[in-house]
């Protein structure tokens, strides 16, 4: 199954990368062929206005593939060193962050994402810092936790009596120690991001039409459901297979990752 | 004198696990550590490397009061001084090779010479009987008995004056213990450092200790030396401890009486008044209850014991 999800995932970022340069335009309209159904010319059919429904889930992966990969990043440049210090020196910080945390993991965590994405404004920007911040209290208590467990490791003592200083004991010993579970995170996190952009968009909150992303592509097909079922079903069968595929992913690296199945 | 604690106390929050404990360590010299689990061993070690903040008392090092000192001051210091854990298992990090664990004291006191970091390290692995193809390895490629080696080459790659080997073989196989046994005994006389070797089986350091300290519930109730804690301990807990441990000699082994210990080790949260070993001591009478024994050495031999019992002319006989 990991294998599978490896799979879908290189599927999934290649559709990204190299999928909007095969296909045409996602704007370009064809007037003579609107709502048409899946034909030679038009794989996976047309919208409302002639547009080439696979150029636009190529375009929209992009899209997909920036928002979960971006706001992840986000929320682990910015989590990881907070929940390093936190959990590593135990003063003041660390009651104030986790204080901070446990108040906006009680949200769940789109609807925290909505409620960002409506401050900061839609636009794909909008969307990364949304999703971003709101994965970051996962990140944070992740690394923290972590963190409290590597440090009393007798490794981390042996290096204090080795005579080493604290950064080099946070950069070599204990952020190494705490990657694995981050790096399972991150596939977590990722197809969260994915559908919290889709969600987002969909409610208008995120990318704009006439950019195409999954999310604006549904809101166009909720019209259509009848006449036009394919448009909704290429882009939900896409936001499905995306985050199946991280997933799968995730559980075979906790799988590899975990240290205990080294022995 | 290369350690000196004195008056040493550290509590975690109620838990007592140090509560007033001295001793001295001579140059090149070894003292044996004794005590049950819980009795505070690993605290007292922790204390002298300064992973762990003492209550109240001192360290001092080579003469030098380092209670107090600051993480930063403390660290030069470190050349004269490491530790070898008692888990082979959570003692090296597993994201650096055996190269690098052993060469990090050198590193992180500044000998960064490529060559001669490599040079030493390679003389150390080989000292503590490890092939130079291990180098490239990583910790959990390693059985426990090389993880131990390991942990004692990066101990000692400093030359430091004073090793502190906390049940250094308590965790491996009964097959490994006494090679690697053989291997600190043989490491300490060919290198001359001081060591606190700490243990709960008397009998691992009956051939490896110059004196050795016999600890219960955070407190030393009898030290002296090896040969006279073995021919003739003082202290009931003492005369308990070694009658559990087996003796090489048949002979000798038939005519023992084993003195079986009633009850569990009390909590260091609530230690017993008065003689903290009353509780359990076969010997106890009422004097016990409320008074607390200090260490005395009536005779002067640098053999003192803390039991009310413990006279001149007199020591107890728990067998009896
Ligand atoms: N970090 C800590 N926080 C709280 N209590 C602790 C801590 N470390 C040790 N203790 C307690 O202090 C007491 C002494 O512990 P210590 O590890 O020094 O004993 P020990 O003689 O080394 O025992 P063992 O043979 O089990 O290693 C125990 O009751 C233990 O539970
Ligand atoms: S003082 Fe009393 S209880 Fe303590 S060891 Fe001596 S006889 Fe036993
Ligand atoms: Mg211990």
């Amino acid at each position: 199954m990991p294998m599978a999800g490896l799979v879908l995932v290189v599927a999934f970022v290649l559709l990204a990368l190299l999928g909007p340069l095969v296909t045409g335009d996602p704007a370009a309209q064809d007037y003579l062929a609107t709502l048409a159904p899946p034909s030679g010319a038009h794989p996976m059919g047309t919208d409302d206005l002639g547009r080439d429904a696979f150029a636009r889930i190529a375009h929209g992966a992009q899209v997909s593939l920036q928002a979960g990969v971006l706001s992840t990043l986000l929320a682990m440049v910015v989590g990881i060193p907070i929940g390093l210090v936190a959990g590593f020196y135990r003063r003041w910080l660390d009651p104030i962050v986790m204080r901070l945390v446990d108040v906006t993991l009680a949200f769940p965590f789109l609807v925290f994402a909505v409620g960002l994405a409506a401050i900061i404004g839609p636009s794909l920007k909008g969307v990364v810092l949304a999703l971003g911040f709101s994965q970051l209290p996962a990140i944070i208590r992740i690394t923290r936790g972590e963190v409290l467990a590597v440090r009393e490791m007798d490794y981390v003592a042996a290096a204090i009596a080795d005579g080493a200083g604290d950064g080099h004991i946070i950069f070599r010993y204990v952020l190494p120690n705490c990657a694995s579970p981050l790096i399972v995170q991150a596939t977590v996190a990722i197809p969260a991001a994915i559908i919290g952009e889709a969600t987002l968009s969909f409610l208008g909150l995120g990318v704009q039409p006439p950019t195409p992303s999954w999310g604006v592509m549904l809101t166009t097909a909720q019209q259509y459901l009848s006449d036009a079922p394919w448009l909704a079903i290429w882009p939900g069968l896409m936001i499905a297979l995306a985050t199946l595929g991280f997933n799968l992913l995730g559980d075979g690296l906790r799988d590899v990752l975990d240290p205990r199945s080294h022995r | 004198m290369i350690l000196r604690i004195d008056n040493l106390v550290k509590h975690y929050g109620p838990v007592r696990a140090v509560d007033g404990l001295s001793l001295e360590i001579g140059e090149g010299e070894v003292l044996g550590l004794v005590g049950e689990s819980g009795s505070g061993k690993s605290t007292v070690g922790k204390c002298v490397l300064r992973l762990t903040e003492p209550t109240a008392g001192t360290i001092e090092l080579g003469g030098r009061d380092i209670t107090h000192l600051s993480r930063r001051a403390m660290r030069p210091l470190r050349r004269d001084v490491h530790m070898v854990f008692q888990d082979p298992f959570s003692s090296l990090n597993p994201r650096f090779t055996i190269e690098r664990i052993v060469a990090e004291p050198l590193l992180r006191h500044k000998v960064t010479d490529r060559r001669e970091v490599a040079g030493r390290v390679a003389a150390m692995l080989e000292k503590v009987g490890l092939r130079q193809e291990m180098r490239k390895r990583f910790p959990h490629e390693l059985s426990g008995g090389q993880r131990q080696r390991v942990g004692l080459a990066r101990a000692l790659i400093l030359e430091p004056k004073l090793v502190v080997a906390d049940e250094p073989v308590s965790a491996l196989d009964v097959s490994v213990q006494a090679s690697v046994l053989n291997l600190i005994t043989d490491l300490q006389r060919d290198m001359g450092f001081s060591c606190l070797f700490i243990t709960h089986d008397l009998s691992v350091v009956e051939f490896l200790a110059d004196r050795i300290a016999v600890m219960y519930l955070g407190k030393i109730v009898e030290s002296g030396p090896t040969a006279e804690i073995f021919a003739g301990p003082r202290h009931p807990y003492t005369q308990a401890l070694l009658s559990a441990a087996p003796v090489a000699d048949p002979a000798r082994q038939r005519e023992r009486r084993r003195i079986v210990l009633g009850g569990d080790v009390p909590s260091p949260m609530d230690p017993p008044s008065g003689c903290r070993f009353h509780t359990r001591c076969p010997l106890a009478y009422d004097e016990c209850r409320t008074s607390e024994p200090l260490l005395n050495d009536p005779r002067g031999s640098g053999h003192p014991a803390a039991c009310h019992l413990v006279t001149a002319d007199r020591v107890p006989d728990a067998a009896k």
